[in-house]
């Protein structure tokens, strides 16, 4: 299975994801066989439909949310380039990295994508701000039902209240990675791809 | 500053006391010293005792001097005070504790203590026996870092830790064992009588790492957390892997050189994991016993932090019985029940706990080291080989750096975030021997290990040489090497939450790219955890409100509650329950809910009081599950408000010169006079002297109050009401409707009158009140005075009382909810005109 699906990726493909997204090869043609079994449709793209069957992502309080990022906006379908890009996010940083620039511009595992991935968790509406609603309901998905919504509303007002700079009531980005600043994200936000 | 002097003189002072106590005590253990303090003292000195006390009694003996009845806890308990100051005055001056670590000092002043020693008996009779040190010294340490260790990033980098305290421990054993075998065979020390077994074994005890001149200076300088932990959870099971290595070895040497075969080998490997995991799985075994009782002791919760510590030693106690790894069994047992036992206990239990290890941890280390000083003072031990002394430091330091980098650089294939090179080199650098290593050589065999006092003595400078050479430059080195530091993050929603939403996204990802990575482990064990180990371990309660979130967030309220607090009584009697722009707590509206909700049997002093009062006190007082809406804070002060209201009274009330007369009370001493005390009531008196003085000038008679006030009961009222209507309130209607309400609701104010008799002495008395009570005339009334003042009093200075509408006076005056609500009004008013005022008196 693994060898037919790398067989189906071609070479000059695979090279533009790897300077895209800076995983190696190996990394590409394994996650591609995992996108591949994960295509039930045998499309080459994944339909939210795909991700919902993950067993394990059912259980997940921030599943669907996370799903959703996956997916451009407007769109249901998600090809295996727009795949790699989001898997991208969560590739380590590593040391030899920041000597040498892939791409032109933020690669997408550095912080600031990272946090912009979080941050849209939350921004349901795409205004790029987190409103006291937005943030009800992750907190809501996240914790218990042992805490009253009255409680559930004061926390998210102190949330608020903590990263709000300039009163709106909201939390825009900028405000998000400022209340995040002592936070090892890049650490946070990084999970091991097998080699 | 003027603060920190004094401290320092007082301290000083102390250090003065150590000196004469250390003369003092010195011929009083030179009296007794024959014996060594523990191990054999008791039974020779009761064995004497009784037999000068048949032989003396010819007369009724009025007083007897009995030392020997009392000797050996005496002694006992001298030392433990001798160490204990020597720790004072090695931290009296900071700067000296920041270049040479504490560790270090304490050794030092060991060495003074045994010179002292030594020079009044010629000889060593107060030494580290190592049954007291592994019995009596050694759990308590154990058990309070296992139990204080951060239990997440202990357990996510168990992996490592592991690696390091059992691999590393056997690497660094086995060839500085070798390597200083290969030396003598060598020819590098000269002729010993030690045996390539008896090496090994010197090289396993060699092996004790000491964490706790490190963990010093890793605190003061914040290194990243890493790097702590793995240095901390490293030397913490590398202690119990010693000892199994150690014992292993033993047994080997007692077998003999030529009886050991491929099989006994095996057999040494096999005992070496079963008594390491088995002791560990009996530390599991007891943290699980430990968080059952937790659910069941809410009733004894004076003792309850003391099952923990019991049970904790029992653990320790029930592995060596079993010969099991002690040091593992405590370690793990710390480890374990630390959650669930904090979510069971109350939080003054968590509190005591926490303190009481702290207190004996701290205090055996103080002792060890010192006792590692005096030891010291022996001619016995010191047998010098240079040879051997020399090339053991020269091992262990090149072969902890080799087994550090060797194993690290395996770690760091696999892991997320590798240990780099400057971390490497500090967890080497950081390889300080310690007091296990000691112990270990002194439980040495002479009869097995002829060479025992080198080995014995070598150690001892191994320490030395580790703590005092390597504990000085650790600091500059770490500094140097620019070490990456811990990010000191304050405690945020915001972080919580995220760091939660990270959690879920990044598992989400592990199931996306289809493996189990570290966070498919941690999620699965937290729902395992979540299912069944809570309900196991948990109180119900307990576990639902066991959410990160929510505790992070009932902790930021805590300490807003308390800051809250503080600027207010700081600003002044009640203006911060007006003041809403210093708290995110909506206490004003929550208050204002209150009030409007009546109570209107209460005198609103003592509501006040518990607005001051309460905040703080509730999350002691409180026995309910750590919620923090203030919901709950509600419906507690609704209980308490009184019983507030006496405290505070208690104590800020001026004490009476009777009452000044020393007390004696088995708990606390009353300070007898108060010299501020005084002060304050002069100025005061003058103050008000004058103020009448002035307002006789003015017109406004005075004497017309006085020589009302010794009435003081309610019946007096209906006298003072007619007064009202005819007096002028030029500061507008808000007052005069203050009085009409007060005698329209005479009947209510009849009620709590009879508390507030006292209630406007909390006003007087508060230091925090007494701003305004000098700009205001009429409240300058002594307690006794103010009840006819409210009546009669003319407000002699209008502009004092338009400015301070709030004051207990005018409160007093108002019980309905409407005149507070107007009182609250006004108040935001006159809010700015307020300031100067106050400004001035506290000057």
């Amino acid at each position: 299975m693994g060898s037919r699906a790398s067989s189906l990726l071609r070479e000059e493909d695979i090279e533009e994801i790897k300077k895209e997204t800076g995983f190696s090869h190996s990394q590409i043609t394994r996650l591609y066989s995992r996108f591949h079994s994960l295509d039930k449709g045998e499309n080459g793209a994944l339909s939210r439909e795909d991700f919902q069957r993950i067993p394990e992502l059912a259980i997940n309080p921030l599943g669907d949310r996370i799903i959703n990022a996956f997916f451009p906006e407007g769109e249901d379908q998600v090809n295996f380039r727009g795949f790699m890009r989001t898997l991208a996010h969560f590739r380590p940083v590593e040391d030899n990295e920041k000597n040498k620039v892939l791409t032109p511009g933020e690669p997408l595992n550095s912080r600031t994508n990272k946090l912009l991935f979080a941050f849209r968790l939350y921004d349901l509406d795409r205004d790029d701000k987190i409103s006291r609603d937005e943030l009800l309901q992750v907190l809501r998905m996240m914790v218990g039902v042992n805490i009253s919504d009255e409680q559930l509303g004061s926390i998210a007002d102190r949330t608020i209240q903590e990263a709000d700079t300039n009163g709106d009531m909201c939390i825009s980005f900028n405000e998000f990675t400022k209340v995040l600043e002592k936070v090892d994200v890049e650490q946070k936000m990084s999970i091991r791809f097998l080699h | 500053m003027q603060l920190k002097t004094s401290a320092m003189a007082l301290l000083r002072r102390f250090a003065l006391l150590l000196a004469l106590l250390i003369v003092f005590n010195t011929p009083c253990k030179v009296a007794a010293l024959e014996e060594d303090i523990a191990e054999e003292g008791y039974s020779k000195s009761t064995a004497t005792e009784t037999s000068s006390n048949v032989t003396t009694i010819t007369t009724l003996p009025i007083v007897i001097w009995k030392w020997h009845h009392v000797e050996t806890p005496y002694l006992v308990a001298l030392w433990i005070l001798t160490c204990w100051l020597c720790k004072l005055v090695c931290e009296l001056n900071h700067s000296f504790t920041s270049v040479i670590p504490e560790s270090g000092l304490l050794i030092m002043m060991g060495f003074i203590l045994g010179g002292i020693v030594w020079g009044a008996d010629k000889a060593q009779t107060f030494k580290l026996i190592p049954v007291n040190f592994f019995y009596y010294l050694l759990p308590q340490i154990v058990l309070d870092a296992s139990y204080c260790m951060p239990n997440k990033l202990f357990f996510s980098n168990l992996g490592a830790i592991l690696v390091h305290a059992i691999i590393g421990t056997c690497w660094n054993a086995g060839t500085v064992g070798v390597a200083l075998w290969a030396c003598y065979e060598w020819g590098a020390m000269g002729t010993l009588n030690i045996g390539p077994l008896q090496f090994l074994l010197f090289g396993a005890l060699m092996s004790a790492v000491d964490p706790v001149a490190v963990i010093a200076v890793f605190e003061e300088v914040h290194v990243n957390e890493v790097l702590y932990i793995l240095v901390f959870g490293e030397s913490l099971l590398n202690d119990g892997v010693t000892v199994v290595l150690y014992n292993v070895f033993d047994a080997f040497v007692s077998l003999g050189g030529p009886k050991i075969n491929a099989e006994e080998i095996i057999k040494g490997i096999i005992s070496f994991f079963v008594v390491a995991f088995g002791g560990s799985f009996l530390g599991v075994v007891f943290a699980i016993l430990i968080s059952m009782l937790t659910r069941v002791t809410k009733n004894v919760q004076v003792i309850e932090a003391g099952f923990i510590i019991v049970l904790g030693y029992l653990s320790y106690l029930t592995a060596e019985m079993l010969s099991l790894s002690a040091i593992l069994s405590i370690t793990f047992c710390g480890v374990c029940c630390q959650k669930y036992v904090n979510a069971n206990m109350d939080e003054k239990s968590v509190t005591t706990l926490r303190y009481s290890l702290k207190v004996l941890a701290n205090g055996s280390e103080t002792m060890i080291f010192v006792f590692l000083g005096v030891s010291a003072i022996d001619k016995n031990i010191w047998v010098w080989n240079t040879g051997f002394i020399l090339l053991t430091i020269l091992f262990i330091i090149v072969f902890r750096f080799m087994g550090v980098f060797f194993l690290n650089w395996l770690l760091n294939m696999n892991r997320l975030i590798p240990i780099d090179i400057t971390d490497q080199i500090v967890m080497s650098y950081g390889g300080l021997r310690g007091a296990v290593a000691y112990g270990l050589a002194a439980t040495l065999d002479e009869a097995k290990i002829p060479e025992k006092n080198l080995m014995l003595g070598t150690t001892l400078i191994v320490v030395y040489f580790t703590v005092v050479l390597q504990g000085i430059t650790m600091k500059p080195f770490v500094q140097w090497l620019k070490v990456k530091k811990a990010t000191i993050s304050d405690l945020t929603l915001n972080g919580k939450i995220n760091n939660r939403t990270f959690e879920h996204t990044l598992t989400a990802m592990e199931d996306i790219c289809g493996r189990m990575g570290d966070n498919w482990w941690t999620r699965h064990w937290k729902n395992f955890e979540d299912k069944y180990v809570c309900w196991l371990l948990m109180k119900s309660n307990a576990r639902k409100h066991n959410d990160n979130i929510f505790g992070a967030f009932h902790k930021l309220n805590l300490e807003d509650a308390k800051n809250y607090v503080t600027v207010g009584e700081r600003k002044g009697s009640l203006a911060f329950i007006r003041n809403d722009d210093n708290a995110s707590v909506d206490f004003k509206k929550k208050l204002a809910l209150e009030y409007a909700n009546g109570m209107p049997d209460m005198s609103d002093m003592s509501e006040y009081d518990f607005g001051i009062d309460n905040v703080p006190v509730t999350s002691g007082m409180k026995n309910q599950i750590p919620s923090v809406s203030l919901d709950i804070h509600e419906q507690d002060s609704k209980r308490m408000p009184d019983l507030n209201a006496h405290h505070l009274l208690e104590q800020h009330l001026y004490k009476s010169r009777s009452n000044n007369r020393p007390t004696y009370s088995r708990s606390h001493y009353k300070e007898s006079e108060n010299p501020d005390e005084m002060q304050e009531i002069f100025q005061r008196t003058m103050r008000s002297r004058l103020e009448s003085f002035k307002s006789a000038k003015m017109g406004v008679k005075p004497s017309k109050k006085i020589s009302k006030h010794p009435k003081k009961d309610s019946t007096h009222k209906p006298n003072g009401k007619p007064a009202d209507p005819n007096r002028i309130y030029p500061y507008g209607d808000e007052d005069f409707e203050f009085s009409a309400d007060s005698a329209s609701s005479s009947e209510i104010a009849g009620n709590f009158r009879r508390r507030s008799t006292n209630a406007p002495a909390a006003g007087v008395e508060n230091p925090a009140f007494i701003p305004e009570m000098d700009t205001s005339a009429p409240m300058r009334n002594p307690p006794w005075q103010t009840e006819t003042a409210i009546n009669t009093a003319v407000a002699p200075s209008q502009r004092a009382q338009g400015r301070l509408p709030w004051t207990p006076t005018n409160l007093r005056s108002a019980c309905s909810t409407d005149s507070i609500a107007m009182a609250n009004a006004s108040a935001d008013d006159e809010a700015p005109e307020e300031k100067p005022g106050k400004h001035n008196t506290r000057l």
